[in-house]
């Protein structure tokens, strides 16, 4: 066994006992990730700041290192990172290296963990398929016979670097299922904790209200360590909640008995494929088997989800997206004689938006337009109160967590959606917008493969703030469920 | 306190080629808050600072910066709210103002649409003895300075200094209220002098730090009643909004010509078209500033990146109990407690420097001779050499001590505008001065006694025409303080006359 091919809960116990330095693991990923390139995950390596990072980790193993010393990530080409490239996977940042680093790494850094590069996404975290790139198509190490297929998105390069074992865990950002959707096509685990768990500062903005940062691991505990690391109060984010981060590892005792498992009846989409229906209920045995209650439970607003989603992130997103104009940073389109402002506006972001983005700030500055207001942007805020109510009062009658699929089906083939309507491609999100429109925590946890023989994922949808219990339910499932697949290593 | 009631002031009616127009006004004035820190980023609010120097991450809108409120700027808000007898709302929200501009990096203002930190209040202007127009506030919210775009510098390229952008501004909105082109600059001026006492916008003008974007707007006679009746706005007639003015003479020549534009397309038998315009001081001229087609669509939206803001009311209360004397209060009671007169008290009142120094000279003296004093040499001194209160070389410890030579008879009159020449130019204790230079009175009745006799013996004439006609002492008087040069005190040199001379 290589030593990329660690847990991070391994390769801590590890690098502890001092069976492996942080350099050799450090090493191991970056040989890793050479031979990765065909998945085209990393798109900005930095080994020259991770082999500083694992010298300086090494040397001060020991009490008081942190909770990730010497762990070596991927982050999120979203996350805006000091020095380096951090671009969102868009052409208009083309060269952008911002002077400041997210709250995130920065944290991380603070916990010793080591960066290895910059990962692919979706451009501004817009798609479910990494097809929207820049950087072109991150593939999914999981293959059906020589199809290639996406990891998903947005953060598909995430999910296809841990799931290739490139990484040891990745950050992710989830908007309306970025982080889920991709762990779910790839067999990994991916969290979404509750919004204003994870700071926001540095992160590039898509839709304000929704985004949330979180990890992107092979196992739940996994997750639970790098999500302690990244959670905390940040008083640079008014949308930051000061309230203590609890010890998620610690909570995974791995005893749900007597807790109440939700399963909502409107997540029976119609059309849902069998394997999927089939995966669910192998999921609700076996928390049922692990001494969890299992309720029937409503959700009566979940069909608004998607449509309301699908106005309040564009319109948030419109107006984020203004400041990429070409006057400070960033792309600038070469300008003709005579050509004034306006012309620099249209130019530059024609040249440095894709069709998705494109598309998007179109829908966003629609709904908000004067006459369309009412009808599109309030009406999906009321929905979205609805939707959260919805939620409250199943917590309120007693529900611990809600448990549903992860997706609509498995990976699909890249290019396959290339010529769809935009929308089929939405509703990809069909089961995780819920949770960003509530603001709640929810996990996706491989369970089993599908007849092709790839992953299928189920989520976990917790209380808010109650991460620590949601990890526990999700450990529960992840070792009743004994995924251990691994993809057959083509590249 | 003086109870003061007005007598509410006449609208200003234009004599159209027609008939009779009256003007309806109504002003939204941008107030740059007084803070060492911008609104939502912690850069420096400096003028005159290098060209994007005081500029943080957050104000250029880097991508993934966040904006975090400053407490002080929604402290300063509060305080003019309660300055402005306003309602402060515990609960109030920031939207998006969305529109491209290359001195707004974000893409959008952060502004107060829908849920404004402080609603309706009142201001009290006054345009003359006992008439005054009480302006009625609808709104006041806190809201983003844009940066300012530099277009002369270059004849290819246009440059942006960032350093304004995001600085608070709170936006002073009030209700049509205003009746003609002299009580919208009294407005103006009276606004300026409230922030001046709050401290909370230094009302600089050519700064910039205090601008007004005015709409104007003309009816018939009857209608303005009409409209208070019934609250319906159609009886005002449209309106159109002169942007960005940052002088009182400005305003009213704007407004002036503004009203006269209207009348005449309305007695033309044409309509007004609501618009944005700018007023060219040169030409002194209004003209369009945008067409309807080129109107934005600000697109508002609540921000998502900043939660609901919510205040305690102990909070209001507390900067309540900090809030300084008003200048309203301020005149009232110096009127009272002084006895100056209401013009006086408007001169005394307008800065509240020179108010406080007037305080220190009137204090335990006799008000109306400080307050001449204050007004007439030491304001009159002020202007003609271009000096503020906080530079004059005479402190109101030194004029009182001016005022309480004159008050025990120890100098005249005359001789204490020497005195205070004297102290401006060089300084020093006023009576030590007085002292020094010999400028005391003689009060002491020997010397004047000696005086007269010298004077009655040698004129032996006008002693018999005196007799006769007592009126002819006076002559004898001014002899006397002649022989004693000026200083002998003309009360103590009647009196001896007088006696001497047997009358």
């Amino acid at each position: 066994m290589n030593a990329n091919e660690l847990t991070i809960a391994e390769a801590r116990d590890a690098l502890a006992k001092g069976e492996l330095s942080a350099v050799d693991l450090t090493m191991a990923c970056l040989t890793a990730i050479d031979a990765g390139t065909p998945l085209n995950a990393f798109v900005h390596l930095t080994p020259e700041i991770a082999l500083d990072q694992a010298r300086a980790s090494d040397a001060r193993r020991g009490e008081g290192a942190g909770a990730l010393n010497g762990i070596p990530l991927g982050i999120k080409d979203l996350f805006c990172t000091r020095g380096v490239a951090s671009q969102a996977a868009s052409n208009i940042l083309k060269g952008f290296k911002p002077e400041y680093e997210s709250t995130v790494t920065s944290k991380l850094f603070a916990a010793g963990a080591v960066m290895l590069g910059k990962l692919n996404m979706d451009e501004f975290a817009m798609g479910s398929s990494n097809e929207t790139s820049c950087y072109g198509d991150a593939v999914n190490p999981w293959k059906v016979d020589d199809r290639k297929l996406t990891p998903g998105g947005s953060s598909g390069g995430s999910a296809a670097a841990v799931a290739a074992d490139l990484c040891l865990g990745a950050t992710g950002t989830d908007t309306g299922g970025s982080i889920r959707q991709p762990a779910a096509f790839t067999g990994i685990v991916g969290i979404k904790p509750t919004y204003g768990r994870v700071s926001r500062w540095g992160i590039v903005a898509f839709a304000s209200s929704l985004d949330q940062a979180g990890p992107m691991t092979k196992t739940v505990r996994d997750a639970a360590i790098l999500l302690g690391a990244m959670a905390g109060h940040d008083p640079k984010d008014s949308t930051s909640a000061d309230i203590p981060v609890p010890d998620f590892e610690a909570a995974l005792t791995g005893d749900i008995r007597g807790k109440k498992i939700g399963i909502p009846r409107e997540y029976r989409m119609e059309g849902m494929p069998a394997e999927i229906e089939a995966l669910w209920a192998k999921g609700r045995e076996m928390l049922a088997d692990a001494g969890a209650e299992i309720v029937d439970i409503s959700l009566p607003h979940t069909k608004y989800a998607l449509p309301a989603y699908y106005v309040i992130a564009p319109a948030e997103a419109s107006s984020n997206l203004a400041r990429y104009d070409g006057v400070r940073y960033g792309h600038r389109a070469k300008l003709g004689q005579g050509d004034g402002i306006v012309d620099m506006y249209e130019k530059t972001r024609a040249e440095g938006f894709g069709k998705e983005v494109q598309r998007r700030v179109m829908i966003g500055t629609y709904v908000l337009s004067a006459g369309f207001y009412d009808a599109y942007y309030n009406r999906a805020r009321k929905v979205r109160a609805l939707i959260k109510r919805d939620f409250d009062q199943v917590f309120a009658e007693g529900i611990d967590a809600i448990l549903t699929p992860a997706t609509p089906s498995s990976a699909f083939g890249l290019g396959e959606m290339a010529h769809a309507d935009p929308v089929e491609m939405y509703l990809n999100d069909v089961f995780t917008v819920t949770v960003n429109l509530a603001g709640l925590p929810g996990i996706s946890v491989p369970v089993g493969l599908d007849a092709k023989g790839l992953p299928l994922g189920l989520q976990l949808i917790g209380r808010p703030w109650d991460e620590a219990g949601l990890l526990n339910h999700a450990h529960v499932l992840e070792q009743a469920a004994g995924f251990v697949e691994k993809p057959r290593k083509w590249w | 306190m003086l109870d003061l009631t007005y007598e509410t002031p006449k609208p200003k009616v234009i004599a159209g080629a027609k008939h009779d127009w009256e003007l309806v006004i109504g002003m939204e004035i941008h107030a740059q808050v007084s803070s060492n820190a911008k609104l939502f980023s912690g850069a420096s609010t400096t003028f005159g600072a290098e060209p994007n120097s005081n500029v943080s991450f957050v104000d250029c809108a880097m991508p993934g910066m966040l904006p975090v409120i400053n407490d002080f700027c929604v402290a300063q808000a509060v305080r003019t709210g309660l300055g402005l007898k306003a309602q402060i709302n515990l609960v109030s929200a920031f939207d998006r103002k969305n529109y491209f501009y290359p001195d707004l990096p974000q893409g959008y203002q952060i502004s107060q649409l829908y849920h404004p930190i402080v609603g309706e209040g009142e201001v009290l202007v006054e345009m003359g003895p006992g008439v005054a127009r009480l302006v009625r506030i609808e709104r006041i919210h806190l809201e983003q300075d844009a940066g300012k775009s530099i277009h002369d510098m270059d004849p290819n390229l246009s440059f942006v200094d960032f350093n304004r952008t995001g600085v608070a501004l709170m936006e002073i909105v009030s209700r049509p209220d205003i009746r003609g082109p002299e009580e919208a600059a009294a407005y103006v001026a009276k606004l300026r002098q409230i922030l001046r006492y709050l401290g909370t916008c230094d009302g600089n003008m050519q700064n910039g730090n205090l601008r007004a974007d005015v709409n104007v707007s003309v009816c018939r006679p009857g209608d303005y009643e009409r409209y208070q009746a019934t609250q319906d706005f159609s009886h005002l007639g449209t309106r159109c909004e002169i942007k960005n003015m940052n002088s009182m003479r400005f305003i009213q020549q704007a407004i002036e010509y503004e009203a006269r534009r209207q009348i005449a397309i309305l007695e033309d038998g044409g309509k007004v078209v609501q618009e944005t315009r700018l007023y060219d001081p040169d030409k002194g001229e209004t003209r369009s500033m945008r067409s309807k087609e080129e109107a934005h669509d600000y697109r508002y939206f609540p921000d998502p990146d900043l939660l609901p803001l919510e205040i305690e009311q102990a909070w209001v209360d507390e900067i309540a109990t900090s809030m300084p004397e008003l200048p309203d209060a301020k005149k009232a009671r110096f009127m009272a407690d002084y006895g100056v007169t209401d013009y006086d008290a408007n001169v005394l009142t307008a800065e509240l420097d020179a108010a406080a120094f007037f305080e220190a000279v009137a204090k335990g003296r006799d008000g109306k001779q400080a307050a001449n004093w204050v007004i007439n040499e030491l304001f009159g001194r002020l202007n003609k050499q271009g000096l503020t209160i906080a530079e004059a070389p005479v402190s109101a410890a030194q004029l009182g001590g001016v005022l309480d030579l004159i008050a025990s008879g120890e100098i005249s009159g005359k001789m204490a505008k020497d005195l205070f020449e004297i102290l401006w130019t060089e300084g020093g204790d006023p009576a030590e001065v007085a002292a020094a230079r010999g400028m005391k009175q003689v009060t002491d009745t020997g010397a004047i006694e000696t005086a007269v006799d010298e004077i009655i013996a040698a004129n032996p004439a006008q002693v018999e025409k005196a007799k006769a006609n007592p009126k002819l002492a006076g002559w004898f008087v001014g002899q006397v303080i002649k022989a004693t040069g000026g200083k002998a005190n003309p009360a103590a040199v009647n009196q001896i006359v007088a006696q001497k001379l047997g009358l």
